[in-house]
C-alpha cells in the first residue's frame, strides 16, 4: 500500500542513496576515531513501510534487548534519526571509546551519558552531511536514550497499525576487531518524504545539471 | 598566572576528551569546567579566563548563543565552538561572532591549529 505520489523514481532513490551514504561515511569516520578500529557499513536499505514493519525487520534480525539513542529533527523535512546497539553490545562501546582511564566501576555510571554523546557526534555527524548536500538547514535535537525492542523504539503507543506510512532508511555496521555492531536508521513521516524529493531533485540538477 | 581554559559542555564525557586534547597539546594551562551556559557565565564573571571551548548542542542557551555573549563580555577572548554538528549554518554563525569552528569528536590533532593561534593571541598580550 503506497502513497504513488511520494514514491521516489529510480534516480531520487539512487540519488538518495548516494546521500544517505556520504552522511554515514562521515558518521563512520567519526565513531573510527572514537573506538580506533575501522567500521564497516553496509549498503544503505531505504523503503516505505508502517513503523510497525520497522520494528518487525530489526526485531527479525536482533532477539535480545536494544539501546539506541534517537535525535529528532526539523526543517525543509522533519524525522528522527536513531543510533541502535544490541543492549549487550553497548558497554563494549563504552570502554572501547573511554579507554583505560577511567576505572571501571566509574564505566558503569557514565554508561548512559557516554552513550548519549557518542550517539549525539554520529547522527549529527550524519544529518549535518546530508543537511549540506541537500542545502537545506536542520534543528536537531538533544539525545534521548531509549531502551527495548525495535517496537519500543519505532513505534508510539498511540500509533495504530494502518496509520502514517514512514520511510525508513537504515544501514548496519560493526567495528572491526571488537564485538560492537549497530545500526544506523531514520523515520521520516510521507509529507516530510514529499519535501525530501523535491530537495532530491535540485540535488540531482546540481549535480549531474552541467552535462545535461 | 597560568593561562586558563573554560571547557563548555553537558557531557561530562566530552569535557574529559576535550580536557585530554587540550593536556596533550599545553599540559601547563589550567582548566575549568561548566555544564551549561549559565554555569559559564557566572564562572567567567568571578575568574579569570583566558581561552574558552564551547559545545554547540546543550539545553537552554547553545554554545553558539553563549560565544556571542562571551564575545561581547571580552571581544578578543580565543573562543572555539566544538561540536559534530557540521552544516553550514553553524560554521558560519559561529565566525559570525569570531569563534573558531573545531569537529566532533575532537582529537589533538583537531584542536592543534585553535590552541597555537589561541597561544599565540595570548602572548602578543591581546587581552
Amino acid at each position: 500500500m503506497m502513497n504513488d505520489d511520494v514514491v521516489l523514481s529510480d534516480l531520487e532513490h539512487d540519488a538518495l542513496t548516494e546521500i544517505v551514504n556520504i552522511g554515514v561515511s562521515r558518521a563512520a569516520s567519526s565513531l573510527r576515531k572514537m573506538v580506533g578500529e575501522e567500521v564497516l557499513l553496509s549498503v544503505p536499505s531505504i523503503e516505505i513501510m508502517a513503523p510497525h514493519n520497522a520494528a518487525r525487520l530489526i526485531g527479525e534480525r536482533e532477539t535480545g534487548d536494544l539501546v539506541a539513542i534517537q535525535q529528532q529533527f526539523e526543517g525543509a523535512f522533519s524525522g528522527r534519526a536513531l543510533l541502535i546497539f544490541p543492549e549487550a553490545t553497548s558497554l563494549d562501546l563504552v570502554r572501547a571509546i573511554i579507554g583505560s582511564d577511567v576505572p571501571p566501576d566509574q564505566i558503569l555510571d557514565m554508561e548512559q551519558e557516554a552513550l548519549a554523546e557518542t550517539g549525539n557526534i554520529i547522527l549529527n555527524g550524519c544529518l549535518a552531511t546530508m543537511a549540506n548536500m541537500l542545502k537545506r538547514s536542520l534543528n536537531i535535537s538533544l539525545p534521548e536514550v531509549i531502551r527495548g525492542d525495535g517496537r519500543r523504539l519505532f513505534t508510539y503507543p498511540q500509533e495504530r497499525a494502518e496509520e502514517g506510512l514512514v520511510l525508513f532508511l537504515y544501514i548496519n555496521f560493526s567495528v572491526r576487531n571488537r564485538d560492537i555492531r549497530g545500526y544506523i536508521a531514520m523515520l521520516m513521516d510521507l509529507p516530510s518524504l514529499g519535501a525530501l524529493k523535491e530537495l532530491i531533485a535540485s540535488f540531482i540538477d546540481r549535480v549531474i545539471g552541467d552535462e545535461a | 598566572m597560568p593561562t586558563t581554559v573554560l571547557i563548555v559542555d553537558d557531557s561530562k564525557l566530552a569535557r574529559i576528551v576535550a580536557g585530554k586534547a587540550l593536556a596533550a597539546l599545553q599540559p601547563e594551562w589550567e582548566r575549568i569546567e561548566a555544564g551549561n551556559a549559565h554555569e559559564a557565565l557566572a564562572i567567567v564573571r568571578d575568574k579569570k579566563i583566558d581561552v574558552a571551548m564551547i559545545d554547540f548542542n546543550m539545553p537552554d542557551k547553545d554554545g553558539l548563543e553563549l560565544a556571542a555573549e562571551l564575545r561581547a563580555l571580552h571581544p578578543t577572548m580565543p573562543v572555539a565552538v566544538i561540536t559534530a554538528n557540521v552544516q553550514d549554518e553553524v560554521i558560519a554563525r559561529a565566525r559570525e561572532v569570531n569563534a573558531t569552528f573545531v569537529s566532533k569528536p575532537l582529537t589533538e590533532d583537531g584542536l592543534r591549529g585553535f590552541i597555537a593561534g589561541a597561544a599565540l593571541r595570548l602572548r602578543s598580550g591581546g587581552a
